[in-house]
């Protein structure tokens, strides 16, 4: 380890690139931490609106005009404002209004944290994406395949299920998996309310370390490869979904 | 009518001696399109009854109203004494006494042949899935699909999903079996293995009301032939009668035309 950052100390020294985050314990620890915090705002973002998507989704075909209405509503909404916009609404207006409780240090504080608006945010703005992307995919399974499982006497929640939504998240696979690359992109925003993500600890390295164009370019790599992993395992999880004979998986 | 003793009364007051299915007087409409205008028929138990006429005369509208995939607009459908044109509907206790085979199949593409017969069985009526299984195998067995188990629909003949879909309605051991035209996608050389499926559950005392355009296999197994046209019962009767003296001048026109 010690080589290592002997080595980079010696690139410094001798081309100007100044890489603390490999050499210097404490930018090093700062900057993992910052990367912790977005691959954990992502991750939980991407399972809550996949959740919201394909509940929200169902929800769009309810008989209940009210249920239909609230969906459009929250689709619209979401879809029509800024994500920025959304999260500075969160924190600094729904927060304010919110009752404070006093945290273990006897400091009254915000009773739903930054990381935790940050989280809700970003859930609801690719929750909305997600519902049209999985309506999409519903509209694309021919309505008699749904006739025949009513047929069979499933409700409308096990023809959902069992029937619609398997084979509706496979057609829309390919845009959902687009979304969430956004959405894990997105993150960056929660910049804005100080959670201390990739992009928040690596302005705190530059403005400490005067490294701008480095640390710009170790942003760049690292959303790179953290959104290559992505869609790595979106792949993936595609390949083990086809089903053989049937739309792509009939070409493997 | 007085209660027989030696005949059991379902919940409805049915007994097995009164006609299995009962239309009377049904209507139904697309908007301004009237597809129904006014069908009456009863099935017995054990019949096998044909229903032909030209397309667009509301045969498969017909048939979807007995299992309540499509709401009638007036008139009283009972299915075992049961009412379908009721907002109250019970549409499970409906539909596993009413089986149904469709023209496209309409396989679940995502899981394997058996996996389709085994689904309803253990989603809807909840039963063990070991159970199940055995079943669905000798229903596979049944309609000569041994060895396609754990075969995708998608790499299955048109003939084989077929047959694979009779298998699936079977497994909920229904009382009667509604088949919308299902020879109607397949090739001439295919069809013939579906209807030996069909005609082999028709002698087995299966009653079943087939919607269809295969005029040999209407005349050779149906017990009666019913011939729409304009959402209108026009001509019915036993096949032998029915397919060499025809009566009515549009019934003639259109034997005239298929045969």
């Amino acid at each position: 380890m010690d080589l290592v950052a002997d080595w980079f100390r010696h690139l410094y020294d001798t081309t100007g690139i100044n890489l603390t985050i490999v050499y210097d314990p404490y930018d090093r620890q700062r900057f993992l931490s910052g990367l912790g915090m977005t691959i954990y705002l992502s991750v939980v973002s991407i399972i809550i609106s996949t959740i919201i998507g394909a509940i929200g989704a169902w929800a769009q075909g309810s008989p209940a005009r009210a249920i239909r209405a609230f969906v459009n509503g929250f689709v619209v909404l979401f879809r029509n404002t800024p994500p920025l916009v959304q999260i500075f609404f969160f924190y600094f207006g729904l927060g304010q209004i919110l009752p404070r409780v006093e945290n273990d240090d006897g400091m009254m504080v915000q009773m739903i944290s930054n990381v935790q608006w940050a989280i809700i945010s970003l859930s609801l703005f690719a929750g909305a994406y997600n519902v049209e992307i999985f309506r999409s995919g519903i509209e694309a399974v021919p309505r008699t395949t749904t006739e025949a499982a009513e047929a069979l006497g499933y409700t409308r929640l096990g023809v959902y299920r069992h029937v619609l939504l398997p084979l509706a998240l496979r057609i829309c696979l390919p845009a959902l998996n687009n979304n969430l690359v956004n959405l894990l992109k997105t993150t960056t925003l929660a910049y804005a309310i100080a959670v201390p993500e990739t992009l928040y600890v690596s302005k705190q390295i530059w403005n400490d370390s005067q490294n701008v164009p480095v640390m710009m370019t170790v942003l760049l790599i690292v959303y790179t490869a953290l959104v290559g992993i992505l869609v790595y395992i979106m792949n993936r999880w595609e390949r083990f979904l086809s089903i053989p004979g049937y739309g792509q998986g009939a070409a493997r | 009518m007085a209660a027989d003793p030696s005949v059991s009364q379902n919940e409805y007051g049915w007994t097995p001696d009164q006609p299995l299915i009962r239309l009377v007087d049904v209507h139904k409409a697309f908007g301004s399109l009237q597809v129904l205008r006014g069908v009456s028929l009863d099935v017995r138990k054990g019949e096998v009854i044909c229903i032909i006429g030209p397309s667009g005369s509301g045969k498969s509208t017909l048939i979807r109203c007995i299992n309540a995939l499509i709401p009638v607009d007036s008139g009283t459908i009972r299915v075992e004494g049961q009412e379908v044109n009721d907002p109250d509907l019970d549409k499970l206790a409906l539909r596993r006494k009413v089986g149904m085979v469709f023209q496209q199949y309409n396989l679940f593409p995502h899981r394997t042949a058996l996996q389709n017969v085994m689904m309803a069985p253990v989603h809807v009526l909840k039963q063990n899935r070991k159970e199940v299984e055995v079943r669905a195998r000798a229903l596979m067995a049944k309609v000569r699909l041994q060895g396609k188990e754990d075969v995708y629909p998608g790499q299955l003949s048109g003939g084989q999903q077929q047959r694979v879909a009779i298998a699936r309605s079977l497994a909920m051991r229904p009382d009667v079996m509604l088949f919308d035209e299902v020879t109607a996608a397949l090739d001439p050389e295919t069809v013939k293995e579906v209807l030996v499926t069909i005609r082999e559950l028709a002698e087995e005392g299966m009653t079943c009301i087939l919607v269809t355009h295969e005029m040999g296999f209407a005349r050779e197994v149906a017990d009666h032939v019913y011939f729409t046209d304009k959402g209108l019962i026009v001509e019915h009767g036993p096949p032998a009668d029915f397919f060499a003296n025809p009566k009515d001048e549009r019934t003639k026109a259109f034997l005239g035309q298929v045969l």
